[in-house]
This record gives structure tokens, C-alpha cells and sequence, in this order.
């Protein structure tokens, strides 16, 4: 027969595809059995502990290990590249490393239990020359004083003077969102082995198996091809975790060098601090609308830092969503001595859209209008209407709708400060966002054994989001069979390349080459049984376990596979393709119901509505559960969470989780996650989903706390002390 | 280094003795000595939950419980929850519920939720909320937790 034309099934002759199930390694997960790499205990793994410094800025004048190898127990010291004092060959110069932050990490040991490391750790003697250093991130003055100011781009569009002058209203403001942590609750690092003289296996928490055995290879002096990364299950990454990072190679070089297995996790306070944050970002605002409340001027200066390579957030994405015809962008980047940024779940967006959709909320407010409505009006000036093609400004409209309903939004609704006499003020906030999520690379093998048994491999990883249950429900439905019955082997190095886990391209990524995989088996497999009993292969289809013709069951699915002969038969998927089983581009609406104690400047989220927009849907309950997740890191960047530093000392004050404030249990109020998915949506194709939903909460939760207490608290996280000093100011 | 003590306790049903450092921590002898990696490691100050276990049928963050206290106690983890083949009723309703996402949390909240169960056989909400709030979840947004700790308790 010819090839089975590629494309989901009719979503109505779906069984498992889009539905609700259970993930497969849930039993593993609630039982204790699922292994991390933490929970790697190979006999003889030594603890690996790292030396890091105590210092933001300073050159290492002297590094001596010596002390620390004779320590009972330890059988590993490393010093990190460059560290150690070197001579400029040309000029005989020294040439001193130069710590960039706090908890820069700077030797590390290995020893048969902790204690030892630890007094290992304690025998390394280093000489530092402390240097002036700077980590006020809010701090643009002082930053151009000090030189540690760059200007990164200025772009203009249209008369921006001329606007503003015929503008009817007119605001301006100061805003800002704080730098946060990616605080995987799984830390980050690696449990490494060599076997067979000089093949490492490596149990790395990644979001890149197939990317990290490169990482290792090439500073240890190994071939790839004899690196074997493994990750069978990971607690989070949030876009941390894409590289084997230099405490993992010294976890390697250790291993090596002692001849034993080696264990090296950060612990909880240098995970907060050293393995990524999200960059700050603070904006002086003036936006301006006619008399319609159409925006018809932008113009925003932003600054904050990523650490120390300066930079701060992407100007491109200013201002956020909604763009007037004529505006002015310019961003300033402060070099920092604070622990470097790596991308953290949709890079940029949630900063811009904190940034500027609470100010356009302002400019409602100063007109006194609902800025439903004004949001509403201005939906033509979104990215889709200038044709950036994210989400069309129709579907923005409907998600709005919906959102309103949910929140009872025209009922609950009042003008800002209007909120009633006691001292607890309820209010309303809402913002909207878009993301790309199209598909990465990927490559599977799908095998099919004579008995039937179908099981899949793919070098990509589940980072806790679902995707070793997407595969199971794709191949299940591709081939109907129960979706627990399929045999899903991912998180190893050595199984087919898969892109990494960022920025929403893994269920893409994944989903296209498991639907074109079956779907090759599928063609092969009709035309066995076509031949064998007769019937025109064009007719078949495969469902409960059968082989059907024109709906009629002409064999088993175990006896239709007999016929592929004696041994397993593989299948090879590929992508991504333009063939419309993945897409890009979605858009979502949040709202957020606040309840604010103006005496006690506690802020509780009352109620918070997530309509998201995700094109295809392959496992449901997994994807509303990627909503709920970035709802609580929402609450917790809105109203909590922040690093602290210590501009006395240069260093991370909050680095534990009694102080480094996340919501629990008990903060979160009632979340409502609704998709919005019309038959439109099935037939867009697969979209990631992990960034989106984290994007606008934190703009809604401000607006609503704006409309609650009748000001804008201008910087995030809305903690009860800026509550209370913005109010008394 | 001190010398290392015998320990006896009854984990998870069975008696075991294990030899320890005085300065070990009942999370470290768990993990690193007994090999039952199904507590996990958190943050190692008290503050996240992961590594809660059930001590004398109360729930301890085990970091900060030293190995050497737990002499002639009964200790339950993760690993002790379902019987033999079948899982606890609580277990089922956090896979049918969907309260797990990354998992690293989830022993932590299964042993909490557990020891609230027996204290409380018909906790309200609000009860459920008050009793959790020392585990820390990072991206499962916690309403299925809820859900299905709500679920275990009807179903009992």
C-alpha cells in the first residue's frame, strides 16, 4: 500500500491521545524505587564536596592542596582550571584567576564519607586578594559610576514625540521584577564512574543526555564515543540544566584519578546560587493611549544584570506583546559580582511582561477604565497583528472571554483603591503572553517484537513533566494497544539523538518522531496482513489490540506482528518536519483575584485563572499539571521568592530554603487551568508547553494587587514589607 | 573520628541493625548505609520535607535526625508504604490524582500525608494544607496534592 499519509488520527477516533492517564512511572515515583542521580550508590562511590569562594570578587593570590590529600579518607583532590596561580610565558608575568561571585567553586575533594570530605575541604589553604565588587542590581547610577554600566540597544520607531504630545493620556512609571533562582529541588550534579579503564558512565541530572557526553569527553581528553551520560529521572531543570557543568567534569577527573566511583550534588545553598538565576530587570516606563484608550506610544529604558556577564533582559521582547506604533526601546546591562544567569523557563518573557503589562494596567487605571476592556481594544497591536506570528489577536479575544467568566471578571471587577473600607482589599489583575514551542530535533528507534511487544528508544529525558508517558500514549494509539504496555527506554546517551529539554520543544520534539515512526511500522504491518488474510490494506486500522478491516476484526495485533518473522523489526522516526504533526506559536490570558491586608501587607491569592492555548494535546492531565506547576512558581516570583544580596559583603543572604521564600501548600489559593482548544487547536499540531503558563501570572498578580490597594507596587516580589513601605510612602 | 555505634530499629517492618557515626544523620544512614534512596535529600536544614520519614508514627524531616536517636524505634519510609504488591491506598490516589510531577517531593509528601491519615482519618482542607506545609513542591502546584490526600481519605 502506499505510505500511510503522516498526521494524527480524527481526534474524535481517539482513545488515549489527549485523554487523561496516569504517567507510567508514577508507581516507580510514589514508591521510592524511581533512581536520580543522587541515587546512584555504586559500591566504593566516594563523596565529592567542593571548595568555593567565600568572597564576590578577588584574585587567588595561592591555592595548596597538598594538606588536603593527606587527610584519612580522601583518595581525590581537583583544582578547577586556572585557578592555581600561573606565569604569563611571554613576560613572566603572573596571572591570577579572578573569582567573578560568590560560591565560585574552586578545588573540590573526594573521600569515603562526607565528614572527611569535608575535612578535606578544610586542609585546602587559599590566599585571596579581595577586590571591590558591586551587586546592587537596581542600581543604575552607581553602576555607570563604576563602569560596570553597558548600554545594549536603543531601537525607535515612528514620531514618539509627536504621539506623545497628541496622546490624550499619559503615564509614566517605575518597574521591576527581582532575580530569582531556578531552585530545581533536585540539585544539580552527577554521580560518575569509570569502568574498563577509561569509559565513563556518567549519571548526570540533565536536560541533555544526548548533548552532555561531548562535555565530558572534551576536557577529560576521552573520545565521546566513550562516554555514556545517563538520566533516567531528573527533579526539575527549569532550563539549568543543559550542560555538564565544571563541577561535574571535576566529578569525572576525580573518579578517575581515585580509580573509584564519585558522587558529587550540590548542596541546597550553593544550588541556589552558582548553577542559574533569572536576571533582574528594572524599567523607567512612559506609555500613552488617545482618547479611545488605543496605545499609541511607548517609550521604556530597562536595566538590571545577569551576573557577571552584564547582560540583562532581551530588548526585543520590549515592550512586551502589545506594540504601539510609535515607541522607543533601550536597555542598559550592569556587570555584576553575583552568581551567573542561565536560561529559566521562558528566557525573558516572564521579566517583560511583568514590566509592561503593569504598566499599560496604569495607564487603564489613570483613564479609568477596566483594563479588560483596554487590553481587548488593543489586541491589533499584539505581536500577531504586526506579524511576529504568535498568537492571532482572535484567539487572544476568545481566551480573554473565557478567563472573565472564570473569574466572574465584569462582576468582581472595580475601579483601583475602590475596594471597600476594611482592611482587607480584594482586587483583579490580568495580563496575556505568548511562546514559540516549536519542535526540537529528535530520533527515535521504534521495535516491534513478533509477540507484539512494542517498546521505544529515544536519547531524550523526562524532566518530571510527562514525556516517557507522551511516548507511550502516541505509540499506544498509533498501534492500539494499552498505553501501559508499552516499553519506553529514554535518559540514556547511548539511545537515538534527542534535542535538549528547553524552551518548550521537547513534546514536539518527541511527538513527531514516535507518530512517524508507528506510522512506517503501521504501513509495513497492513501490508503483511493484507496478504495474509486477503483484504485490501488500504481498510485497516489498528484498535484493541486488533487488526481491523472496514472495522471489522481481521487479527490479533500479537498475530499481526508474527508476520514481520522471527526477530524484532525496528523503525526509525526523525524530526521535526513540516508536515503538520508539530506547530509553533501559542498564546495564553491569566487572571489573578487577590485578597491584600493593608496592615499586615500580606498578599493571598485568592483565586487564579490560566487559559492557555497549546495547539495539540497528547497527555492531558500532564499538560494541565505543567500549568498548575508554573502557577506556584508564578505566586512564588510574584509575591515571594528573591536572592538578597548583601551589598556589605557581596553574598547571597537568603541561600536556604527557610529564607528564600517559596509558597507552600497552604499560600496557594483556588487554580483554575483551562485550555482553550476549539477543533482549530487539534489540527495546529503538537506545541510545547513548559513556558508559557509561567509567563503573565506575575504582571496579573501585580495588576491585582494595584487595583486591590489603589497603587502600583512597583517591584516584584510583592512582599508584605514593599506592600507596606509603597503604601506609607 | 568517633567510634560508630550499633543501631537497632525496626524499618519498615523489619528489624535492622547498621553501624553509624555519631554525626551521621538518620537521612545519610538511610541513603548512603541502608541503600533506601527513596528519601530524598532536599536541602539538608529541615526546611524542604523531601527526606520526611515516619519516626514512632511521626513525621521527621530525617536530616536532622541523628542516626544514633533512632535506637529502638519504628521508622517508616517511602519504600514501607505499599503492601508487598499493592500500593497504599494513598499512593493510588496520588497516581490517579496526578499529584506528581519530577517526583522528588513525593516520597516526602506520601510519608507526611500518611502519618496525617492515621492521626486524622477525615482531615478537612484546611487540615490537609496545615499538615503538608513543611514539604516544599516545586512544579506540581500542589492543588492535586490536595486532591489526592482528599481522595486517600474518602476512599478509606
Amino acid at each position: 500500500m502506499p505510505e500511510l499519509p503522516v498526521a494524527w488520527k480524527p481526534q474524535a477516533e481517539n482513545v488515549v491521545f489527549g485523554k487523561e492517564v496516569s504517567r507510567i512511572d508514577g508507581v516507580d515515583k510514589a514508591t521510592g524505587f524511581a533512581k536520580y542521580s543522587a541515587d546512584i550508590n555504586t559500591p566504593g562511590t566516594l563523596h565529592g564536596k567542593l571548595l568555593q569562594s567565600p568572597y564576590a570578587h578577588a584574585r587567588i593570590k595561592a591555592i595548596d592542596v597538598e594538606a588536603a590529600r593527606k587527610v584519612p579518607g580522601v583518595k581525590a583532590v581537583y583544582v578547577f582550571p586556572d585557578r592555581a596561580p600561573r606565569t604569563n610565558e611571554e613576560t613572566g608575568e603572573p596571572i591570577y584567576f579572578e573569582i567573578e561571585h560568590e560560591g565560585q567553586p574552586i578545588a573540590a575533594v573526594a573521600a569515603e564519607t562526607s565528614g572527611q570530605a569535608d575535612d578535606g575541604l578544610r586542609a585546602i589553604k587559599v590566599v585571596y586578594e579581595p577586590l571591590e565588587f558591586f551587586v546592587d542590581e537596581f542600581h543604575l547610577p552607581r553602576a555607570v559610576e563604576l563602569g560596570r554600566a553597558r548600554p545594549i540597544r536603543a531601537a525607535q520607531q515612528g514620531d514618539l514625540e509627536g504621539a506623545f504630545k497628541a496622546a490624550a493620556h499619559t503615564i509614566t512609571g517605575m518597574y521591576g521584577i527581582q532575580t530569582i533562582s531556578h531552585m530545581c529541588l533536585e540539585p544539580h550534579g552527577s554521580h560518575c564512574e569509570f569502568t574498563d579503564g577509561d569509559h565513563l558512565t556518567a549519571h548526570l541530572s540533565t536536560q541533555n543526555v544526548s548533548g552532555t557526553p561531548g562535555q565530558f569527553a572534551s576536557p577529560l581528553g576521552l573520545d565521546a564515543a566513550k562516554v555514556h551520560v545517563s538520566c533516567d529521572y531528573m527533579g526539575g531543570g527549569f532550563g539549568s540544566k543543559f550542560a555538564a557543568d565544571e563541577w561535574d567534569i571535576a566529578c569525572a577527573a576525580m573518579a578517575r584519578d581515585a580509580q573509584r566511583p564519585v558522587k558529587l550534588m550540590l548542596d541546597r545553598a550553593t544550588e541556589l546560587n552558582i548553577p542559574g538565576s533569572r536576571p533582574s530587570a528594572f524599567a523607567e516606563i512612559t506609555v500613552a493611549a488617545d482618547a479611545d484608550g488605543k496605545l499609541v506610544a511607548w517609550d521604556s529604558h530597562h536595566w538590571g544584570t545577569s551576573g557577571p556577564q552584564g547582560g540583562t533582559v532581551a530588548p526585543t521582547v520590549m515592550p512586551y506583546v502589545f506594540e504601539p506604533k510609535n515607541r522607543r526601546t533601550r536597555a542598559t546591562g550592569i556587570v555584576t559580582n553575583r552568581g551567573p544567569d542561565r536560561a529559566w523557563r521562558a528566557p525573558n518573557h516572564p521579566q517583560a511582561c511583568a514590566l509592561t503589562q503593569t504598566a499599560i494596567d496604569d495607564l487603564a487605571a489613570a483613564i479609568g477604565v477596566d483594563p479588560y476592556d483596554l487590553f481587548l481594544k488593543n489586541l491589533d497591536l499584539t505581536w500577531s497583528a504586526t506579524s511576529r506570528n504568535p498568537a492571532d489577536k482572535d484567539i487572544y479575544a476568545a481566551e480573554l472571554e473565557i478567563a472573565a467568566k472564570l473569574m466572574d471578571w465584569k462582576a468582581k471587577w472595580h475601579p483601583r483603591g475602590e475596594a471597600g473600607d476594611g482592611p482587607v482589599k480584594t482586587g483583579l489583575g490580568l495580563a496575556l503572553h505568548t511562546w514559540g514551542g516549536a519542535a526540537g530535533r529528535g530520533t527515535c528507534t521504534v521495535a516491534i517484537h513478533p509477540d507484539g511487544t512494542v517498546e521505544t528508544f529515544s536519547g531524550t529525558q523526562d524532566l518530571g513533566t510527562g514525556t516517557r508517558t507522551a511516548l507511550a500514549v502516541i505509540l499506544a494509539e498509533s498501534f492500539g494497544l494499552p498505553y501501559e504496555k508499552i516499553k519506553v527506554h529514554i535518559g540514556s546517551s547511548k539511545y537515538p539523538m534527542s534535542g535538549p529539554s528547553g524552551g518548550s520543544t521537547t513534546i514536539g520534539g518527541v511527538s513527531g518522531p514516535h507518530r512517524r515512526a508507528a506510522l512506517k511500522a503501521l504501513g509495513r504491518i497492513y501490508d503483511l496482513v493484507a496478504a495474509k488474510h486477503s483484504v485490501d490494506a488500504g481498510t485497516l486500522t489498528a484498535a484493541n489490540e486488533q487488526i481491523l478491516s472496514a472495522g471489522k476484526p481481521v487479527c490479533t495485533w500479537a498475530e499481526a506482528c508474527s508476520l514481520l518473522g522471527p526477530m524484532k523489526v525496528e523503525f526509525q522516526g526523525e524530526g521535526p518536519a513540516n508536515d503538520g504533526l508539530t506547530s509553533a506559536q501559542v498564546g495564553g490570558v491569566q487572571m489573578a483575584e487577590v485578597a491584600v491586608d493593608v496592615e499586615t501587607g500580606v498578599t493571598k491569592v485568592v483565586r487564579y485563572v490560566a487559559v492557555q492555548d497549546i495547539g495539540t494535546i497528547v497527555c492531558r492531565e500532564q499538560a494541565k499539571s505543567q500549568v498548575l506547576g508554573a502557577m506556584i512558581m508564578t505566586i512564588a516570583y510574584a509575591l515571594s521568592e528573591e536572592r538578597i544580596m548583601d551589598n556589605a559583603t557581596g553574598r547571597f543572604v537568603n541561600a536556604d530554603l527557610q529564607h528564600y521564600k517559596l509558597p507552600r501548600i497552604g499560600d496557594i489559593g483556588e487554580l483554575i487551568v483551562e485550555f482553550y482548544e476549539p477543533e482549530s487547536q487539534y489540527k495546529k499540531g503538537v506545541i510545547g508547553l513548559g513556558e508559557p503558563p509561567v509567563i503573565s501570572g506575575g504582571a496579573a498578580i501585580s495588576n491585582a494587587v494595584a487595583n486591590a490597594v489603589g497603587q502600583r507596587i512597583p517591584v516584584l516580589p510583592l512582599t508584605p514589607k514593599r506592600i507596606l513601605d509603597s503604601l506609607r510612602s | 573520628m568517633a567510634r560508630k555505634r550499633i543501631v537497632t530499629a525496626r524499618i519498615n517492618g523489619c528489624e535492622q541493625s547498621f553501624l553509624c557515626e555519631p554525626r551521621q544523620t538518620l537521612l545519610e544512614v538511610l541513603r548512603d548505609e541502608l541503600g533506601m534512596t527513596g528519601t530524598k535529600e532536599g536541602c539538608s536544614n529541615g526546611n524542604c520535607g523531601a527526606c520526611t520519614v515516619a519516626l514512632n508514627g511521626r513525621p521527621v524531616v530525617s536530616c536532622l535526625v541523628l542516626a544514633v536517636e533512632c535506637d529502638g524505634t519504628e521508622i517508616q519510609t517511602v519504600e514501607g508504604l505499599a503492601d508487598k504488591e499493592r500500593l497504599a491506598p494513598l499512593q493510588q490516589c496520588f497516581l490517579e490524582q496526578a499529584a506528581l510531577q519530577c517526583g522528588i517531593c513525593t516520597p516526602g509528601f506520601l510519608v507526611s500525608a500518611s502519618c496525617l491519615l492515621k492521626e486524622n482519618a477525615e482531615p478537612t482542607e484546611e487540615e490537609i494544607r496545615f499538615y503538608l506545609a513543611g514539604n516544599l513542591c516545586r512544579c506540581t502546584g500542589y492543588d492535586k496534592i490536595v486532591k489526592a490526600v482528599q481522595a486517600a481519605a474518602a476512599a478509606d
